[in-house]
């Protein structure tokens, strides 16, 4: 891994039923992901995607690219806009940087959907030898 | 509005929640992992692990019955109605495997308000049975017109 070099690109569409099973999964129920009456009635367009699903598509675009579950060191995000379900996600990723010392990647990357992004500013450490 | 930010530095209980394997699965399921690792235990332990391990994002699964509570608690005094997730930082330590019991400590960090908008940041610490740091999150969230 070299500083400029981009990861493989990531694409996931989140089925209808997506955030149902993630709150599941998850534990986090907020009736704006699973309940499309609620959202609506919040003023939202619909039901949206947990913004912690998407964080972990931008995390699993860096575990892949990297030495799996271990080599993730640090992840830090910013949520933007609102992502929906049975819409295409994308992450992208760029190298800022290889430190030295310790021979950790310093990732940039965003996800977007539909030409917006929903998480910007993401940026991650990852141990290239874990 | 003025924020309210008298429980700056307040801790909440901890919470322990037990890793489980199928709990593992169900998770990566749902966010769409497919490394063996996470599924596979013959897998996982021809890795050198002693069960099917935790994505990172696992994370939010054992950390959530320390924060939510923080969330929703009266003297923070959010309006869960009006609260956005604005950004989240997590670091991690030694991985996480089936099997692990993962205490879990919320602290609320700093409240300040931003253009009229409350700006909450909690923070989470995770530790593992052997007293290891396996997680440390930052979660921050805006209440609109807090």
């Amino acid at each position: 891994m070299q500083p400029g070099d981009e990861l493989e690109p990531l694409s996931v569409t989140p089925d209808r039923y997506l955030t149902v099973r993630y709150a599941g999964a998850s534990g986090d129920f907020n009736p704006i992901h699973i309940d499309e009456e609620f959202a609506r009635d919040v003023g939202l367009p619909g039901r949206i995607l947990h913004g912690l699903y998407t964080m972990a598509q931008v995390a699993r675009a860096h575990t892949e690219a990297g030495g799996g579950p271990a080599s993730l060191k640090r992840l830090s995000v910013q949520f933007r806009g609102m992502g929906v379900p049975e819409v295409e996600l994308t992450v992208t990723a760029t190298v800022r940087e290889v430190r030295d010392d310790d021979g950790v990647a310093v990732i940039d990357s965003n996800c977007e959907q539909d030409g917006k992004r929903v998480i910007r500013n993401a940026e991650a450490q990852l141990r290239l030898e874990p | 509005m003025a924020v309210n930010t008298a429980a700056i530095g307040k801790t909440f209980a901890p919470a322990t929640y037990a890793v489980g394997r199928e709990k593992i699965r169900e998770y990566a399921h749902a966010v769409g992992e497919t490394d063996p690792l996470y599924l596979d235990v013959d897998a996982a332990r021809a890795a050198g692990y002693d069960d099917v391990v935790a994505p990172p994002m696992f994370a939010v699964v054992y950390s959530l019955p320390a924060v939510w509570p923080a969330l929703f608690d009266e003297e923070v005094g959010i309006d869960f109605g009006r609260m956005v997730h604005a950004g989240q930082e997590f670091e991690w330590g030694p991985v996480v495997v089936a099997g692990d019991e993962i205490t879990t400590t919320a602290s609320l960090k700093d409240v300040s308000d931003r253009r009229g908008n409350g700006f909450f940041v909690f923070e989470s610490v995770s530790v593992n049975g052997r007293g290891e740091a396996v997680c440390t999150g930052l979660w921050s969230n805006i209440v609109r017109g807090a």
